[in-house]
């Protein structure tokens, strides 16, 4: 990583007019990240600003628990569930984490297999983190359709504070949301592994950029920033 | 844009990210672990200072591992480590002025609409 990286500054650069001059006048020579394609780049930058939306949701889930002067719902019991006869605390927001935990461990040896070119592995790997992913949002379904039905709506609900109802559907509700939408990329980046397209640099349908590896790790930080959100979610709504 | 990708591609060859597997298995391991330990703070009904401080130390630890490790915070520059690193510090002004609203409503919703003496 100490070599030195070529900045490519002394070429000549076409200067289209019009829109894509614009785009082409604030991408041409300035590079502060040298080593990070700017896909990568620029997913970091959006999981910033993501970052934010997050911070922004759990900072106001903060001040509505600290202004209400209703009790706030013991969240210990309101997501017990009853195994056998016997009330166990919390325990499918705990499975929820583990599941969640191990599709990030899945996406992260399926990056590693794919810049080794192991194709059946990589595409194994991101099928089962797809897997988890879907799991995951089917037992928040199952979540919400029980707090539902125990009457807890974003206006109110019959343990305590009716600020519970909102926080609880706008935090986990965007969080699930970002899970769905990275189960589907998932599987299209599944796909692409297993055809080859990522061998071939086949262009995306998308973007019609080349195909390579890497956007296998691109995938693979949005899926662990999901998972990160949830950690932060885990602590500050299931625990506090 | 042509001739960013072209050398994009050789200066990330010497950057790509290639670690031993057992890299990933541990921080999976200890991810388990803290999540054990993060749950069992709720099982034992610890509570106080003593439960906040543990979900504390338990979440952070566990999205430094996973900022570090699995998504390569680690191994990438300085430039982009701090990039994106440090901004969320901001978050802690909002934290503060949604601590004092907070606790402003809290007092003037007693004041108001609490049982009266």
């Amino acid at each position: 990583m100490t070599q030195p990286v070529r900045t490519g500054t002394g070429e000549a650069l076409p200067l289209p007019e019009g829109l894509p001059g614009i785009v082409a006048d604030w991408s041409s020579d300035q590079r502060a990240f040298k080593n990070v394609s700017w896909g990568k780049a620029m997913m970091w930058i959006f999981l910033l600003s993501d970052t934010f939306i997050f911070g922004s949701f759990l900072i106001s889930y903060m001040t509505v628990r600290a202004s209400t002067t209703v009790p706030w719902p013991n969240v210990s019991e309101v997501f017990a569930l009853t195994f056998f006869g016997e009330s166990i605390p919390l325990i499918l927001i705990a499975i929820m984490t583990f599941i969640l935990i191990s599709s990030s461990g899945t996406m992260a040896m399926a990056v590693k297999y794919g810049y080794e070119r192991n194709k059946k592995m990589s595409a194994i790997l991101l099928l089962v983190t797809a897997f988890f992913g879907a799991t995951f949002v089917g037992m928040q379904a199952f979540e919400w359709s029980k707090l539902i039905a125990d009457g807890v709506r974003p206006w109110g609900n019959p343990m305590g504070a009716a600020q519970f109802g909102s926080s609880f559907f706008m935090i986990t509700g965007f969080h699930g949301f970002h899970v769905s939408v990275g189960v589907v990329f998932l599987i299209i980046v599944a796909i692409k592994v297993l055809r080859g397209d990522l061998d071939r640099e086949a262009p995306g349908f998308l973007t019609g950029r080349k195909g390579n590896y890497e956007m296998v790790e691109v995938m693979g930080l949005y899926w662990h920033f999901v998972d990160l959100v949830w950690v932060f979610i885990f602590a500050f709504f299931y625990l506090w | 844009m042509v001739h960013a990708e072209g050398q994009q591609h050789t200066a990330h060859a010497k950057g790509q990210q290639q670690h031993p597997i057992s890299v990933y298995l541990w921080i999976w391991g200890l991810l388990f672990v803290l999540s054990v330990f993060s749950y069992l703070v709720d099982y034992f009904h610890f509570q106080g200072y003593l439960r906040w401080s543990l979900i504390v130390i338990f979440m952070f630890l566990k999205a430094g591992l996973i900022v570090a490790v699995f998504m390569h915070m680690i191994w990438e520059r300085l430039a982009l480590v701090y990039a994106i690193v440090l901004p969320p510090l901001l978050l802690l002004v909002l934290l503060g002025i949604g601590a004092l609203e907070g606790d402003y409503t809290f007092i003037t919703r007693g004041i108001f609409f609490g049982p009266r003496s």
